[in-house]
């Protein structure tokens, strides 16, 4: 392509950052470097081009990591080694929150203030950074929830050419930050703290957390790791959809759509390349067990994909995490290397299969867990939702047969495998079936991820967290994040099972369990939620891209001095933005803030 | 001579709109079986000769079996399909969708059905509240995804902005900005192949840019005005029909439109000379014509100054037209 | 072109001359089209080719034979194409039996490989399209180049196809129709032979009128003429000679003996300054009623917009006027009059009224009768069997280098081309205001600029054979050393013609634009 940059170089230092990612300045790309051969012949064509295309965003995030932002002459650089329009460089670049094109200190603090963590505290921990003063070398900016909703508040902490990190438990008084720029709270890990069941025999899912080393592939052998993967094998691909199909499994991202449905189509699809993606982009608030799984066993998603993708005729799958999961992120890469090593991953790998995997880090975007964004967003695309149909199943990844399932989706897949489907759906309840996780968060004793069998009741489950603290009531729940809705302490009894929650008109989600007490201020709360959506919306729809301001408008009037014709105006939206929104996004943008109306939690 | 097999010659889908049979050809979309049976959808970001982007969603209609209505534009037609074009939640989708825009973005210069569809879906933007106040120059284009500042709720924000006018052929003007992506296409992948721009930013600060927010020549742009061509709002516009409405000299009813042919290479492009007073004030060319599809190149589009007339036989460029014509300034 | 599998462009650089063109040739490559590009630069063009071949400037014909030689000694000919729709095979195929791919490297300067990897795609496809510009025309030997070309989509039966075929892109709206009209020195309208006594005899039988029973001259010959003194007077019309000529110098000279000139034109241009009588036109375009024909014989209508400025006048009505005032009363016919008229005699032409062209969006000839759909490509005859009329003759074309050779004190080859949002000699682009306006330049490649310390901007001496002139330096990373390259947009402030060679092809009469040699020198430093 005749493709126009400006006149911008990178600096030696963003030249490396980008040459870690890319490999040497390509003699086939807009590069122009001059060889006597280059001035005679040049082959490039749309091809090549669009081959690498993906390599866009990790390009852009190392230059962020390493830099600390992206210059124009990191972009240009960038777009001249991918061949990628300057322009839709700028618009990839400008959609992630997590990257910066405006220069920036070394240091940038994302400090959450979303539900959980303003009830921690997080309001007064950013006045205390606010009226501080500057640290030099230091900025801070709010956040979208981080997933660390057990140990509020936190902070996600950028640092140009060093490891990125997670602040937690942050004390509200003391600024996390000394004069110097360093960390002065600690960022300690208490897997115990997430996982109070930790060693409880009964745990699935959970039964290696705590017991198993997640930075060894030994540990994880030595605890019947990778039976799975051999058993799969050795079954053949057929009869593990067979037995995914025997097992009722249904995705555990908030659609709790039937995985074998997924798997069947791809691995019937005549197209023979076809992809598996685990969605890893954990971003729902409230939600945090995925992190859980994927810091404290990340070898079984490992295995757990290895499995899926064999089933379905995939040799490459992809894991998109969230990029604000920095330990997870680590952990993830360093099982994958360790795989890699044992002969677990790759080409012809000592099982037979050839199978690989490309870890992800989304930069900061919501709406990259919705399926379809997630793909656009690892094509080096904005991270828009597509229109569907064409469902992932048909036109996927790169146009081809995708199966994309959840992190706690995929886990369930190594017991089915070793224990069968059939014993697998003898747990829980005809419709919902094997073990699930929820985050149990806010107004609880014990937040944290918590395994139960489908059938557990909310209260339950608010048992298990210990039950409110000392003095505290409930007055509401938020179940399943802010895409899902506030339900009442009538619900208690409830089976968190999906036929009970559908016949009460509300949905598990992602299995976000937040509990609220009398004290709670859910005006502040519900305009968290309206902000968030407005914040995260792709903008690509109309409805969708206004329908969120509207509705943050109208809410901030409620609040203030309701009047009928507002309330009257959310429904409209609501309903709109329900029906002709393009993804699940906008669908539920409004659900949580109607349901609290309509159970009077404002008044 | 032997054609490439077509859609047409495989067996037609047939599907029921609005209580009627209609068959259409595979692959067809609900918007095309409903303008083959004459039922009128509204669109905005649809244009036959770009890709389907669905994103305005103005064309949604009601197929059973659908949680969700759909884009008429980009669903392909299927075998027993059950659409309502006109159903309550059609109509209520429809109307908020024109408030949401109404609401935000200045639709004066809007193609006239525009406000037809506001009458008939009794869209009522002013329920919102107030404009907010226009944003100053370039605050918009330098917006970080994620928080956004305090909101009150007694303006309705909107995207009003200075109009960009940092050429000598075109003015963008971002207040009248719908972001139907019909431009990004026009200048990317469905035709120019220069992507001078793009969609930046996130959600409501969502817009159209260069790179780095450049003035359009210090970037890729190469002013075939083929983004022109397609914005339905005016947001686009060449300078010279912006020069002569800030003149209030724009005159529609004076206007007329002759189909010929441009004078530069031999391609053959169809042009439409848009004149008003013995001059031309702006060039398009048909969407139906196969040679441009609606597309020109710089010359074709801007490369007439050596025939405008000025009186008998001064020929020269629309801005010293203004400047004789312009009208005094109101005392 | 959108179903085309391969495409090459030789000598076009479609991207910045012929934009809406290239649009399809975005839309063949977006599905999946293999793009290939010849030409010295690496041009706008050249960026979307998935190869590109460097070739050096006048090389074209060893380039062609090469592919040809190439395509022959792996088998890959249509054979059955060969046996029955063409003529002349062996003679063609002794011929470039030399050009192995080493010596097409060593005359060409493109890699072996590069010629290899075009001989087989091209030669494999199914559908394969193959369309050049000026830089294979303005050359000496220019209906050599275009032979050669023909060669190979013969050689590959890549003609008379859905798909498939040779596509000349005509830089001007109707130069086609012109020829189509007549306005060649042998031809009646519809190519119909002017020394044809039946035919002749036909024109003058509706005109009631004697026409000469020789062909004319063409413009190259004209200044021949003019030069041995046969030509004394000239009627221009819409032709700017005095600037748009190869070597200007003596063009203009030769004009300035002439005892008359008469020109029409819509702009008072530098041959209608140096006029005895100057016909104010209208522009064709959009002044007057009419058709013209582009690139791919499609005749479509031009409608007036715009009242012609003071006493201009349509073409057609200063041409009837000046019979009337010569004693033949013409009236003042309608477009639409002339129009019949001429389709009453051409065939080609027969089907094409006014109101069918409106209804389709114009017609692409041959278009015998009202019922004739016209043809969306020619020569599918050759795929008949037996093929209906004469077959295809294969031309053995030799290479000859370009006539103005490089040496010692012209060690640099300058060629010419055209940018995007500028026109031929730019009477028409300049007084557009684009804000992409490079300007007369003369683009050197970085390496040349470092070799003769010349920075952007910096005003160079160039000088031919012929003349020197002045010109700023572009520094262009499309060259490379050796190759500089110039516009003809800006004679006003770089009279470009003052350099190239008056070197022409007898068989079509264009010059050698495309291949000076010249020196470029850095300008002494100013004293004081």
């Amino acid at each position: 392509m005749d493709l126009r940059f400006t006149d911008a170089q990178p600096t030696a230092a963003e030249r490396e950052a980008v040459e870690s990612v890319l490999g040497p300045a390509g003699m086939d790309s807009h590069q122009r470097i001059r060889t006597a051969s280059n001035l005679r012949i040049f082959a490039t064509g749309m091809q090549s081009v669009s081959d690498r295309r993906h390599l866009l965003l990790p390009a852009l995030e190392t230059v962020q990591s390493e830099i600390g932002w992206v210059s124009e002459g990191a972009l240009m650089h960038i777009c001249r080694e991918l061949s990628v329009p300057p322009a839709e460089a700028w618009g990839v670049a400008t959609f992630y929150s997590l990257i910066s094109v405006d220069p920036s200190p070394p240091v940038v603090l994302h400090v959450c203030d979303d539900i959980v963590c303003r009830r921690a505290g997080a309001l007064d921990l950013m006045e205390g950074l606010e009226s501080n003063g500057r640290t030099p070398g230091v900025r801070w900016l709010p956040s979208p929830c981080l997933g660390q909703c057990d140990r509020a508040p936190a902070a996600y902490i950028q640092r140009a050419g060093e490891e990125d990190g997670v602040l937690v438990s942050m004390d509200p008084q003391t600024r996390p930050i000394g004069p110097d720029g360093g960390v002065i709270s600690s960022n300690g890990h208490h897997p115990s703290a997430a996982v109070p069941q930790a060693g409880e025999p009964h745990l699935r899912l959970l039964r290696r957390v705590g017991a198993v080393n997640p930075r060894s592939l030994d540990s994880y052998l030595e605890a019947g790791g990778y039976r799975a993967l051999e058993a799969a094998v050795e079954m053949g691909p057929a009869a593990v959809v067979a037995e995914i199909k025997a097992s009722g499994l249904r995705g555990r991202g908030g659609a709790a759509f039937p995985a074998w449905i997924k798997w069947e189509a791809v691995a019937d699809s005549p197209d023979p390349v076809r992809y598996l993606i685990c969605n890893a982009d954990e971003s729902e608030p409230g939600t945090f067990k995925d992190r859980v799984l994927m810091e404290d066993d990340p070898f079984s998603v490992i295995e757990a994909m290895t499995i899926s993708g064999h089933a379905i005729g995939a040799r490459q799958g992809y894991l998109y995490i969230r990029g604000e999961y920095p330990l997870a992120t680590r952990r993830l890469r360093s099982a994958i290397d360790q795989a890699r090593r044992a002969g677990l991953l790759g080409e012809s790998t000592r099982s037979g299969i050839s199978f690989d995997i490309d870890l992800r880090r989304g930069q900061g975007a919501y709406i990259c867990g919705e399926e379809t964004a997630l793909m656009n967003s690892i094509e080096g695309l904005r991270g828009e939702p597509r229109n569907k149909p064409p469902f992932p199943t048909v036109s996927g990844l790169f146009g081809k047969p995708t199966v994309i399932n959840n992190v706690e989706t995929l886990c369930n897949v190594l017991d089915i495998v070793t224990d069968g489907g059939a014993a697998f759906a003898s747990v829980g309840t005809p419709q919902s079936t094997g073990p699930k996780l929820f985050c149990l968060s806010g107004s609880v004793r014990r937040p944290g991820t918590y395994e139960v069998e489908f059938g557990a009741t909310l209260g339950d489950l608010i048992e298990l967290a210990g039950g409110l603290p000392e003095g505290r009531r409930l007055r509401a729940v938020l179940l399943g994040g802010a895409a899902g809705s506030f339900v009442l302490p009538d619900l208690l009894e409830m089976p968190l099972t999906f036929e009970a929650a559908s016949e009460a008109g509300v949905s598990l989600g992602s299995g976000v369990i937040m509990a609220f007490d009398q004290h709670t201020d859910f005006g502040d709360i519900l305009a968290r939620i309206a902000a968030f959506f407005r914040d995260e919306t792709c903008g690509q729809c109309v409805p969708c891209r206004v329908g969120t301001v509207r509705v943050e408008e109208a809410l901030a009037r409620i609040r203030r001095d309701p009047q009928p014709g507002d309330l009257e105006l959310i429904e409209d939206i609501d309903l709109a933005m329900r029906d002709a929104s393009i993804c699940g996004l906008g669908h539920t943008a409004a659900i949580a803030l109607r349901s609290a109306l309509e159970l009077g939690l404002l008044e | 001579m032997t054609l490439p097999e077509t859609s047409e010659t495989r067996e037609a889908v047939r599907l029921t709109i609005d209580g009627a049979p209609v068959e259409v050809r595979p692959g067809a979309t609900l918007l095309e079986a409903c303008r083959q049976m004459g039922t009128d959808v509204p669109t905005l970001c649809y244009l036959e000769t770009l890709t389907p982007v669905n994103v305005c969603r103005i064309c949604v209609v009601e197929v059973e079996r659908n949680r969700t209505l759909v884009p008429a534009c980009s669903r392909i037609a299927e075998e027993g399909m059950v659409v309502k074009t006109d159903s309550d939640r059609v109509r209520h989708s429809r109307k908020m969708i024109l408030e949401f825009l109404g609401s935000s973005v200045d639709l004066s210069a809007a193609e006239d059905e525009v406000g037809e569809w506001m009458r008939q879906y009794q869209a009522e933007p002013a329920r919102y509240g107030p404009q907010s106040e226009p944003t100053v120059a370039g605050e918009r284009d330098r917006r970080h995804p994620g928080h956004h500042g305090e909101v009150n709720g007694r303006t309705a924000e909107g995207v009003h902005q200075p109009t960009k006018v940092d050429n000598t052929l075109y003015v963008r003007d971002y207040s009248r900005c719908i972001l139907c992506y019909k431009c990004v296409e026009a200048c990317g992948i469905d035709a120019q192949g220069t992507y001078a721009i793009a969609v930046a930013g996130r959600g409501f600060d969502a817009r159209i840019s260069t790179e780095m927010d450049l003035p359009l020549g210090d970037g890729a742009c190469v002013f075939c005005g083929n983004c022109i061509g397609v914005c339905p709002t005016g947001a686009l516009m060449f300078r010279s029909e912006w020069e002569l409405r800030r003149a209030e000299l724009w005159d529609p009813d004076a206007q007329s439109v002759t189909r010929t042919v441009c004078s530069y290479c031999g391609v053959g492009c169809n042009l439409e000379l848009h004149t008003q007073d013995n001059r031309i004030v702006k060039v398009t060319s048909p969407q139906d014509h196969d040679v441009t599809s609606g597309h020109l190149c710089i010359k074709g589009r801007f490369g007439y100054d050596y025939v405008q007339n000025l009186g008998d036989v001064d020929r020269s460029s629309i801005d010293e037209v203004l400047a004789k014509a312009r009208r005094p300034a109101p005392e | 072109m959108d179903d085309a599998e391969v495409v090459i462009l030789w000598g076009s650089n479609a991207r910045a001359a012929h934009p809406i063109f290239f649009h399809r040739i975005i839309r063949a490559v977006r599905r999946g089209a293999t793009l290939f590009c010849v030409d010295p630069r690496r041009s706008e063009s050249a960026e979307w080719a998935d190869l590109w071949l460097g070739i050096d400037v006048g090389s074209d014909i060893a380039l062609s034979n090469a592919v040809a030689r190439e395509i022959l000694a792996n088998r890959l000919e249509n054979r059955e194409f060969i046996e029955r729709a063409t003529l002349n095979f062996d003679e063609y195929a002794e011929s470039v039996e030399e050009w192995t791919l080493e010596r097409g490297e060593e005359v060409t300067g493109v890699p072996a490989e590069a010629i290899r990897s075009l001989a087989h795609t091209y030669a494999k496809a199914d559908r394969a399209q193959l369309c050049w510009t000026l830089g294979i025309t303005e050359h000496h030997n220019a209906t050599d180049n275009v032979l050669a070309l023909i060669n190979l989509a013969l050689l590959c039966g890549h003609v008379g196809r859905y798909g498939s075929g040779l596509v000349p892109l005509r830089g001007q709206n109707n130069v086609q129709g012109g020829g189509d009209m007549g306005a060649i020195p042998n031809k009646f309208p519809g190519f119909q032979d002017v020394e044809s006594d039946e035919i002749r005899g036909r024109f003058e039988t509706a005109w009631n009128a004697s026409v000469p029973p020789r062909k004319g001259l063409h413009l190259t010959q004209m200044f021949e003429a003019m030069e041995e003194g046969h030509l004394r007077g000239l009627y221009v019309i819409g032709e700017n000679p005095a600037e748009s000529e190869a070597d200007v110098n003596r063009a203009r000279g030769l004009l300035e003996g002439l005892d008359f000139i008469v020109v029409q034109d819509i702009f008072l241009t530098r041959t209608a300054q140096m006029a005895d009588v100057v016909f104010p036109a209208a522009a064709d375009w959009c002044e007057a009623e009419g058709t013209v024909t582009s690139s791919e014989r499609r005749v479509q209508r031009v409608r007036p917009a715009l009242r012609p400025p003071g006493e201009a006048r349509t073409d057609s009505h200063i041409i009837c006027s000046l019979a009337t005032a010569m004693g033949r009363d013409w009236g003042l016919p309608a477009a639409e009059e002339v129009w019949d008229e001429m389709r009453s005699l051409s065939p080609m032409h027969g089907g094409m009224s006014y109101r069918r062209l409106e209804e389709n969006g114009g017609l692409q000839w041959p278009c015998y009768d009202e019922d004739h759909p016209g043809e969306l490509f020619l020569h599918s005859r050759l795929w008949a069997n037996p093929p209906g009329g004469p077959l295809a003759p294969f031309f053995p074309v030799e290479w000859v280098p370009p006539v103005d050779r490089l040496t010692e004190d012209y060690p640099t080859r300058l060629t010419t081309g055209r940018h995007l949002d500028s026109y031929n000699t730019g009477v028409q682009s300049g007084s557009m205001k684009s804000p992409i306006r490079i300007g007369g330049t003369i683009d050197i490649s970085p390496e040349d600029c470092t070799e003769w310390g010349v920075s952007e901007g910096e005003e160079v001496r160039v000088t031919s054979r012929r003349g020197s002139i002045t010109v700023p330096a572009r520094v262009d990373e499309s060259l490379r050393p050796g190759l500089v390259f110039m516009s003809l947009h800006f004679p006003e402030e770089v009279d470009i013609n003052q350099l190239t060679i008056e070197a022409w092809d007898p068989k079509s009469g264009t010059a050698e634009f495309k291949a000076t040699a010249v020196r470029v020198e850095k300008m002494p430093a100013q004293v004081g």
